[in-house]
């Protein structure tokens, strides 16, 4: 089998077995980015020293029998706001063009640990705002199905690199549906884990309470082995918890019989394009087939979330991004005269428009005489929105939905509409806000072939039910093996 | 017109941890500028606080200290706002739920009578680093050092009528404080900061007057002065028939004025909101319980117990245990000496004559704690004098030698050898064959004076009354 027809877990069996030594895998690998990258651009550094240089120590770890993991000698492409020692970590943004981290994420930690190869950093929306990539400061990555369309954000980079076969496997970031929603748009599987079980230690903050690591993979078996390796309670992260063992082995079980699923009726309403409703009744008959019981229910809070979600969102991002000054790392304005200068040019040159546009908004509905109208109010719509599903979980093991309400974009269009773009959120930000877990999977393609997403959500920590069910879903579907022709 | 002060204050006190409040860097004072930081400290990008639990534990020893009830559903906040100094570009701090509520110290009040200035709340924050301005390169520079050091914020009610109860409340928090070892309270090393707010108003009125915050003061003395000043550049204002206006004032010690920082209209919207990177901290009545059990004795406590079962002067006592340091010298020495008299006496009589007249405060005492006790023991029992003993006291204060080693050294030791004190007595006699004789003529101070003589040659080394009595025999 060729090296790039493989998924990851099945390039780790045959890296393990011999078969493919982990020099080959890279050669596979960057031979394939030299190649096509410069059309998608999904990534905005590769390290290709570091990893040529990791791959002997690990292919020592492995003929050794040292390194057991079923991913050792994996390579992977890390999203650009998960920071990698001694290699620079940008978020996408001008002002951070020349940042190199002195440390680790944790998740970086515990993939190399496991013997994984970190090969690049992967575009992303700036600072992991927006929902199309095209928001980079190193420009837009495009979709592998349509190079006129966006591959969805903001781990852009992840969902279309792998989608593409230029990474096997990828960690995304989700603050508000940025694994989900782009792994719809590019065809590929994408956990969001629940709040608190992967470390965020290391996660460029967009916003602390909402943003989480996952993986994106071509296979719910690549994501589950993936999610067992990077979770787990750190130290070094005060909210990460302390959690039963996740076992990948456990979540690949493919069995939905009994299983009780919901869908909330607010998630196809009005909105929603038809192709992606065919696609996810379609799914939810799948399910029926496969002896899951699937029912729908109503969810009026839903249109509550993204109010809630951008002013929370905003609020922590204004304040997680005033350090970002100039003086310390990153871009400084060679036009500025003194300090003060120095501080708002950098600033001003450094980032965004939509980085600007959430840092004001941020920092409108946290101002004293604004405080109560918009921030204590998102506060209570949280507790709502946590209640409602709650409630779902009383009645439903898992939640079903679409991941977006259409399929990838035309590149350009969101951008003139900022509104357009987060109402394309809907059916994410509230998985974020109750922080739940939820995997994105392929469930179809719309009349003009591009990919649709389902969304699996499941109840706190119940990331192994939400993988089994998706698990069950591939196992009697096509979706994923469909794979983009390239340019 | 009659007026009345009314003060509140703010404290803000280091905590002695030995590690930062989210970050494992060391809290020492001092050190080369920027070494005690890590990429925590310093706010890079992707890091996260962890919050140091004993910050939580010296808080809530606070809170029990100073009366306060304990909140046990706790969370931090963020305080936003941008300067050089505080590279995350926020504090976190605690604004909606503080760690300690509505506790009290009690001072003296105006009558003499026991006076309870209320503490509002006491709430857990990280400290900022330090700019040190370089006017030779005319630049600033920063020093992370301090950023990130825990710090209790003791906030008063406006229940103080003057500088002494404003004083007397300083002493006794800081006694406090370093009593239950959470913090060492060096106001020069800015371990201790007070801010006054301050108003006036008539006496009688009931409403308060605008107030104004003052900061920078670096001593108790400078808090007296400065409140002083302000107080009546207040009053003037006011009696000329201006307004005050409420602002933030820098106290200049040196000029002996303040000036104003910023006003009102100037004042940053911190844009508070709940810190997300620290869950919420419960604490149970099981962890207050043994905290309150675990208290060590506490300042008041300790001055009764002296003036009850070692008999010291209430005077005395109000000096020792308001400072830990002099507590301790002075435990010490009384486990050294067995004479709880003694050893308060040299306290409060040469050890207190030092410290004034070198400008040096308890708790930067350098030496030995053993050496007053081993002192008062070379004095008491005679292998000294007094007047050595001095002496000596003065080289273990500024040298920190070894008394018995320096007193050895320096041949300090008494002449004890009777025979040998004869001797010298009657070469003194021979030498001074006049003052003899108008001793025997009846002149009484001529006998001072071969006195004087003796003492002399026998470089003061001599019991007095020895002296006497042995030059006494011989003159007949």
């Amino acid at each position: 089998m060729d090296i790039l027809e493989m998924t990851a877990t099945q390039l780790g069996a045959a890296v393990k077995s011999g078969e493919v030594t982990v020099k080959q895998a890279l050669d596979a690998y960057f031979e394939k980015i030299d190649k096509y990258d410069k059309t998608y651009h999904c990534y905005n550094t590769l390290c290709r020293d570091e990893a040529y240089k990791r791959a002997e120590e690990v292919q020592k770890g492995i003929d050794s029998k040292t390194l057991t993991s079923p991913l050792a000698g994996v390579p992977i492409g890390i999203k650009d706001n998960i920071c990698t020692k001694d290699i620079k970590t940008t978020c996408s943004s001008k002002i951070l063009e020349n940042f190199v981290p002195p440390y680790n994420a944790t998740v970086v930690e515990r993939l190399e640990k496991a013997g994984m190869i970190v090969i690049g950093k992967l575009n992303m929306d700036e600072f992991a705002m927006g929902s199309t990539t095209e928001t980079s400061a190193t420009g837009a990555t495009h979709n592998p199905w349509d190079i006129q369309k966006v591959p969805g954000g903001s781990s852009g980079g992840s969902a279309a690199a792998v989608s593409a076969g230029l990474a096997v496997a990828a960690l995304g970031s989700d603050t508000g549906g940025s694994i989900r929603q782009p792994c719809s748009f590019c065809g590929v599987t994408g956990l969001k884990p629940t709040y608190g079980s992967v470390s965020r230690y290391g996660l460029v903050a967009y916003a602390s309470s909402l943003d989480q690591i996952g993986p994106i993979g071509n296979t719910v078996e690549d994501c589950a082995n993936l999610f067992e390796i990077i979770s787990g309670k750190d130290e070094k992260d005060g909210t990460s918890m302390e959690f039963p063992h996740f076992s990948a082995e456990k979540a690949l079980a493919g069995n939905v019989k009994g299983v009780k699923i919901g869908i909330p009726r607010d998630y196809i309403g009005e909105g929603i394009a038809e192709d992606v409703k065919k696609a996810v009744l379609d799914a939810a008959e799948t399910f029926k087939s496969l002896g899951a019981e699937v029912e729908l229910f109503d969810m009026p809070i839903v249109k509550y979330a993204i109010p809630a979600y951008y002013i929370i969102a905003c609020a922590e991002a204004c304040s997680n991004l005033s350090r970002y000054d100039g003086i310390k790392y990153g871009y400084k304005s060679a036009n500025a005269r003194n300090l003060r200068e120095t501080y708002i040019k950098s600033r001003s040159e450094g980032f965004g428009m939509e980085v600007k546009r959430r840092i004001m908004l941020g920092n409108f509905v946290l101002s004293s005489g604004y405080y109560d109208a918009y921030y204590q109010k998102a506060l209570k719509a949280k507790k709502l929105i946590q209640q409602s599903f709650f409630e779902a979980f009383e009645k439903y093991d898992m939640v079903l939905g679409p991941v977006a309400p259409t399929t990838a974009l035309k590149m350009g269009e969101s951008l003139s509409d900022p509104l357009k773009m987060y109402l394309g959120d809907i059916y994410t930000v509230m998985v974020n806000i109750a922080g739940v877990p939820s995997v994105s999977a392929p469930c179809g393609f719309d009349r003009e072939g591009m990919p649709v997403g389902m969304q699996l959500i499941g109840k706190p920590f119940g990331e192994t039910e939400i993988l089994n069910a998706a698990k069950a879903f591939e196992d009697a579907t096509d979706y994923h093996t469909k794979k983009p022709v390239l340019k | 017109m009659e007026w009345e002060i009314v003060m509140g204050l703010e404290v803000h006190t280091e905590l002695s941890t030995k590690t930062k409040i989210f970050c494992n860097c060391s809290t020492q004072f001092g050190g080369e500028p920027n070494t005690h930081v890590c990429e925590i400290c310093s706010g890079m990008p992707g890091t996260l606080p962890l919050l140091n639990e004993n910050v939580v534990r010296y808080a809530v020893r606070t809170g029990v200290a100073t009366n306060c009830e304990i909140t046990q559903y706790n969370k931090f906040d963020r305080k936003n706002y941008f300067y050089p100094d505080l590279p995350k570009a926020y504090q976190i701090s605690q604004l909606y739920l503080p760690i300690c509520r509505n506790g009290y110290i009690e001072v003296t009040g105006g009558d003499g009578s026991p006076k309870r200035i209320r503490i509002h709340e006491i709430h857990m924050e990280e400290d900022a680093g330090k700019l040190i301005h370089d006017e030779w390169e005319d630049c600033t520079m920063v020093d992370y050092n301090r950023c990130g050091v825990p710090l209790l914020e003791i906030v008063s009610e406006p229940d103080f009528r003057s500088a002494a109860e404003v004083i007397e409340y300083l002493e006794r928090l800081s006694a406090v404080l370093q009593y239950i070892g959470v913090s060492d309270c060096k106001m020069q090393e800015g371990s201790l900061r007070a801010d006054v707010n301050l108003s006036v108003r008539p006496k009688g009125s009931e409403k308060f007057g605008v107030r104004t915050e003052m900061k920078n003061m670096n001593s108790f003395k400078a808090i007296g002065r400065a409140i002083e000043y302000e107080a009546n550049r207040q009053i003037e204002l006011l009696e000329d028939g201006k307004e005050v206006v409420q602002e933030t004032r820098r106290w200049d010690d040196g000029k002996g004025v303040s000036v104003a920082m910023r006003s009102k209209e100037d004042a940053q919207d911190y844009k508070y909101f709940p810190e997300p990177d620290i869950p919420p901290i419960e604490i149970s009545d099981e962890y207050i319980e043994q905290i309150r059990n675990a208290m060590p004795e506490l300042p008041e406590a300790k001055k009764r117990r002296y003036i009850e079962e070692l008999g010291l002067p209430e005077y005395d006592t109000g000096i020792i245990t308001g400072s830990i340091y002099l507590v301790k010298l002075f435990e010490k020495t009384v486990e050294i000496t067995n004479n709880p008299k003694d050893s308060a006496n040299w306290i409060m009589g040469e050890l207190m004559k030092l410290l004034n007249d070198t400008q040096t405060l308890p708790e930067n005492m350098s030496f030995r704690e053993e050496s007053l006790g081993e002192l008062i023991n070379l004095v008491n029992s005679g292998k000294i004098n007094r007047g050595t003993g001095k002496k000596v006291l003065e080289k273990v204060f500024c040298d920190n030698v070894d008394p018995a080693k320096y007193v050895e050294e320096n041949n300090l030791a008494q002449v004890t050898d009777t025979g040998a004190i004869k001797a010298v007595i009657e070469e003194v006699i021979a030498n001074n064959e006049k003052s003899v004789n108008e001793y025997k003529g009846g002149k009484t101070q001529a006998f001072q004076y071969l006195i004087g003589q003796s003492m002399r040659a026998l470089r003061g080394k001599a019991p007095a009354a020895e002296v006497q009595k042995i030059l006494k025999e011989l003159l007949g």
